[in-house]
C-alpha cells in the first residue's frame, strides 16, 4: 500500500491529517481522487442531498482604505475623485431592493476609513437596525480591529458594543493567508494573522458566528495553505465559531501583484483539500464569484455543500475585473441538475423557511 | 476508491475486460449522479492510451462565408444572401488573413463556412490552393460533411471525384462538424434543410475511403435526449470499426443566444464533464476526445482532462461562430496559457500537428498574440 493509499483510508475511516499529510495530500494526489474524498466527507457531514444558498447583497460602506493591501483593485484613497462614503439613502434604497428579492441578510463592509470611528459604525448600524428586518453579517476582523486600535479601547469591548448596536455576525474576510511572512508581502498594512485570529475568538466567544476565508494563488506556497488551514482547524477545536469555511483565488487584475491566476484545477484542489483538513467547520462555500457557474456547480462534488450568495451586488472582485453573475433561479437550477435540493439558508445555515413538521 | 453508484462497478469490470460498453450502460453512464466516480472510469481509459500526455495545436480559424442556405434553428452566425452582415472573403482578404499571421508557427488551418449558393467548385478550390500557397507547411483541415455534400451537388460531380478535386487543391483532414445530433426525430425539428445523419454518415465514410481523416461531433444540450445521445456515439463506433478514419471526436455544448433556440438554457459543468466522459468510456476505437474550450469554457476544458479528454484543440484566434451565439470564453489562447492550464492540471503538454505528431522544439515558448 502506498502513502497516499494509507491516506486516503485514514480520510474514509474519518481521522485525522496532520500537517505533513495534508500537505503530501494537497500536493500528490489526482485530481479526482481529492475530489473523490473530499466528496465523501462531504456527505458524511451532510448526508440530505441538499445544497444550500443565501440571498443577500454585498454593500461596501467606502472604498476608502489606508490599507494599501497589493492585492486589491477596489481600494482608493481618501482624496481620490470617486473615493466614496455610502449616504443614508443610499444604504437604504440598497436594502429596500435587498428585502424585496427576497433576501434575508447584508454583508456591510468597508475600507478601513481613517475618519469613520466606532461611533460612525455604531450609529450605521442603529440606522439600519431602526428602520429594517435585516440581519447585518458585517465588519472583518481586520476593520474591527482597526476599530480597537482606534478607539483605544479592546477588542472584546469593541464586539459588545457592534452588537449592542444591531450587529449579528462576522465574516471571515481579510484572512488572506494567515501566515505573516505572507501577509508582510501582500499587505503589509493589514493585521496580523494571531490579530485576526485574536478577533474570531473573541467573537466566538461572547456567541457571535463567524466565518473564515482563505484568498489563495499570489505569493504564498503550497505550506502556507495548509498553515492557514491549520489554523482554523486550532481555533475551531476551541470554539467551534465557524460556521463555513471560504476559499478563493487571488484575482490579479488591476492589482499590484502580476501573477497569472489560478486555474480552476488549483481552485478544486484546495477546496477538496480544505473540505478533508477542515473536518471541524460544518459547511465548505463554492465561490461562483470568482470561478464562474460553472467550476461553482463542479465545486458541489469536490467538498462544497453552500453555493454562498446570489450577490445582488458585488464591487471588490467586479473592480478586479471578474464580472460572473449568478441569479437567483440560474443558482437553482445549478443546484438541481447537480441532483441536489437548493434550500435558501440563513447566516447560521438553517434553512429560511423551515420545513413543516411531519 | 468506491464508487456511489454500484452499476459503475459493473461497467469498470467490463472496461477492465476489454468488453465493448452496450447502449445501455451508455445510458446508465449519463444518468449516474456520481459524477466523479463515472470521470474516474473515463481517466483510467484516456491514462491508458494517452499517459500523462495532453495535446494542442497551434491553429487558426478561417470562416470563408456565412452566408448559408440552411438555417438550421441552432446557429447565431448565418445570414441569407442579401441579409445585412453577410460576408464572403475574396482570395485577397484569405491572404491577407493569412498574412497577418505570417509571423506565427501555425500548424493547422481549420476552414469552415456556411452554404453559399453564389460559390461553386472553383471558389473552393481557389480557396484550398491559396491557403496552401501562403501555408505550405500548415495542414488544412477543411469543410465538414455539409459542405463536400453541398459542393458535390452543385456541382454534379459524384463525391469521390468531389473528394480528389478538393485533396488535389490541398485538403489534407476533415473537421467534425455538421453531425449535430445523428437521429431523424432532431433534424427534422432543428435543422431540416441540412443533410440528415445517414447522408452524414455516407460522406464521411466516402473522405475515409479516400484516404482522409476527419474528426465527429455532437452538439449537444438542445432538445436531443440522453438515448439520443449514446445512439449517436454508437453510430459513430459502428463507422469506426468499418473506416478506422476518425482521429478525435469532440463534444460541442450548445449556445443558443441569439439563435431560434434562445430560450434554452447553457449547458452546466456536468452537462459537459458527461458529454466527455461518456464519449471517451463509448468511443473505444477513437483514440482522441477533445475539450473544447471555445465552448465549455477554459476553465472546464482544464477540469476535462481528468474526465477522459487528452486535447484542448487548438490555440485559435478569432474564434466567430460560437462567439456570435454568446459564448464567454476567449476568443484566442497563447501557447503559453495552453501551457499552464495543461501543467497546472497536472498534464504534459504536446504541441500536435493535425496528425497528433508532437510538433519538434514546440514547447520553447515563442512570440505570443495574447489576446
Amino acid at each position: 500500500m502506498t502513502y497516499l493509499q494509507r491516506l486516503y483510508g485514514k480520510i474514509e475511516a474519518a481521522a485525522r491529517l496532520d500537517a505533513d499529510e495534508a500537505l503530501r495530500l494537497y500536493r500528490e494526489a489526482d485530481l479526482l481522487s481529492l475530489g473523490r474524498l473530499a466528496h465523501g466527507v462531504r456527505n458524511r457531514l451532510h448526508p440530505s442531498p441538499v445544497v444550500t444558498y443565501v440571498v443577500d447583497r454585498n454593500i461596501n460602506y467606502t472604498n476608502v482604505c489606508v490599507s494599501g493591501c497589493l492585492f486589491c483593485a477596489y481600494y482608493r484613497a481618501k482624496e481620490a475623485p470617486d473615493a466614496y462614503v455610502i449616504t443614508r439613502d443610499a444604504l437604504g434604497r440598497k436594502i429596500e431592493e435587498t428585502l424585496a428579492l427576497g433576501g434575508t441578510q447584508i454583508l456591510l463592509q468597508g475600507g478601513m476609513h481613517p475618519d469613520l470611528d466606532l461611533d460612525w459604525c455604531l450609529d450605521l448600524l442603529r440606522f439600519i437596525k431602526t428602520h429594517f428586518d435585516i440581519h447585518i453579517h458585517g465588519f472583518s476582523p481586520t476593520e474591527i480591529n482597526c476599530l480597537a486600535r482606534n478607539s483605544g479601547i479592546g477588542v472584546p469591548e469593541v464586539l459588545e458594543r457592534l452588537v449592542a448596536a444591531g450587529l449579528g455576525s462576522i465574516p471571515g474576510g481579510g484572512a488572506e493567508i494567515l501566515v505573516d511572512a505572507v501577509r508582510r508581502r501582500i499587505s503589509p498594512n493589514k493585521c496580523s494573522a494571531s490579530d485576526w485570529l485574536h478577533v474570531m475568538r473573541c467573537a466566538h466567544t461572547i456567541g457571535l458566528k463567524t466565518t473564515a476565508t482563505m484568498m489563495f494563488g499570489h505569493v504564498e506556497s503550497d505550506r502556507d495553505i495548509i498553515s492557514h488551514l491549520l489554523r482554523i482547524r486550532e481555533l475551531q477545536d476551541e470554539t467551534g465559531g465557524f460556521t463555513a469555511f471560504i476559499p478563493w483565488s487571488f484575482q490579479p487584475l488591476n492589482t499590484r501583484i502580476q501573477v497569472p491566476p489560478a486555474t480552476a484545477v488549483d481552485y478544486l484542489r484546495v477546496l477538496a483539500t480544505s473540505r478533508l483538513v477542515l473536518d471541524n467547520v460544518p459547511n465548505l462555500q463554492a465561490s461562483w464569484v470568482t470561478q464562474g457557474d460553472k467550476i461553482a456547480q463542479l465545486a458541489l462534488t469536490f467538498g462544497a455543500n453552500d453555493m454562498g450568495s446570489t450577490m445582488i451586488e458585488e464591487n471588490v472582485v467586479a473592480a478586479a475585473g471578474i464580472h460572473f453573475r449568478l441569479p437567483k433561479d440560474e443558482m437553482i437550477r445549478l443546484i438541481e441538475s447537480a441532483g441536489y435540493r437548493p434550500v435558501q439558508r440563513t447566516y447560521r445555515y438553517t434553512p429560511v423557511h423551515p420545513e413543516p413538521g411531519p | 476508491m468506491r464508487f456511489t453508484d454500484s452499476r459503475l462497478n459493473r461497467i469498470q469490470d467490463k472496461i477492465s475486460a476489454g468488453d465493448r460498453l452496450t447502449f445501455n450502460e451508455g445510458l446508465a453512464l449519463y444518468d449516474t449522479r456520481d459524477l466523479l466516480g463515472l470521470g474516474a472510469l473515463a481517466d483510467a481509459v484516456r491514462r491508458k492510451r494517452h499517459g500523462n500526455r495532453a495535446y494542442f495545436v497551434y491553429n487558426q480559424h478561417l470562416n470563408y462565408t456565412n452566408i448559408c442556405a440552411n438555417t438550421c434553428l441552432f446557429c447565431a452566425f448565418s445570414r441569407k444572401e442579401g441579409e445585412p452582415g453577410g460576408f464572403t472573403l475574396s482570395m485577397d482578404e484569405v491572404r491577407e488573413a493569412l498574412a497577418q499571421r505570417a509571423d506565427e508557427p501555425i500548424r493547422e488551418l481549420h476552414v469552415v463556412g456556411g452554404l453559399n449558393p453564389a460559390l461553386g467548385l472553383g471558389y473552393y478550390l481557389e480557396l484550398l490552393e491559396t491557403i496552401r500557397s501562403a501555408r505550405p507547411e500548415a495542414t488544412i483541415k477543411a469543410f465538414t460533411a455539409v459542405e463536400i455534400d453541398y459542393l458535390s451537388r452543385t456541382s454534379k460531380l459524384s463525391l469521390q471525384e468531389t473528394i480528389s478535386k478538393l485533396m488535389a487543391a490541398g485538403l489534407s483532414m476533415l473537421p467534425g462538424g455538421g453531425a449535430e445530433v445523428l437521429s431523424d426525430r432532431v433534424h427534422e425539428k432543428l435543422f431540416r434543410k441540412k443533410i440528415d445523419a445517414g447522408r452524414w454518415l455516407e460522406i464521411v465514410e466516402a473522405v475515409h475511403r479516400a484516404g482522409l481523416k476527419s474528426n465527429a461531433t455532437m452538439l449537444y444540450g438542445h432538445i436531443e435526449t440522453a438515448e439520443e445521445r449514446v445512439a449517436h456515439l454508437c453510430r459513430l463506433r459502428a463507422l469506426q470499426d468499418r473506416t478506422g478514419g476518425f482521429s478525435a471526436f469532440i463534444p460541442l455544448a450548445f449556445h443558443s443566444k441569439n439563435t431560434a433556440l434562445s430560450h434554452l438554457p447553457a449547458t452546466t459543468a456536468f452537462d459537459d464533464l458527461k458529454a466527455v466522459a461518456v464519449s471517451r468510456l463509448m468511443l473505444d476505437n477513437i483514440e482522441h476526445i477533445k475539450a473544447y474550450w471555445v465552448m465549455i469554457g477554459e476553465k472546464l476544458a482544464q477540469v476535462a482532462l481528468s474526465f477522459g479528454a487528452d486535447d484542448l484543440d487548438g490555440t485559435i484566434i478569432e474564434e466567430k461562430i460560437t462567439h456570435m451565439a454568446g459564448a464567454t470564453s476567449a476568443k484566442g489562447l497563447s501557447r503559453n496559457e495552453m501551457i499552464r492550464l495543461i501543467e497546472s492540471a497536472g498534464f504534459d503538454p504536446v504541441e500536435r500537428d493535425s496528425f497528433y505528431r508532437p510538433v519538434a522544439g514546440a514547447t520553447v515558448p515563442g512570440k505570443e498574440t495574447s489576446q
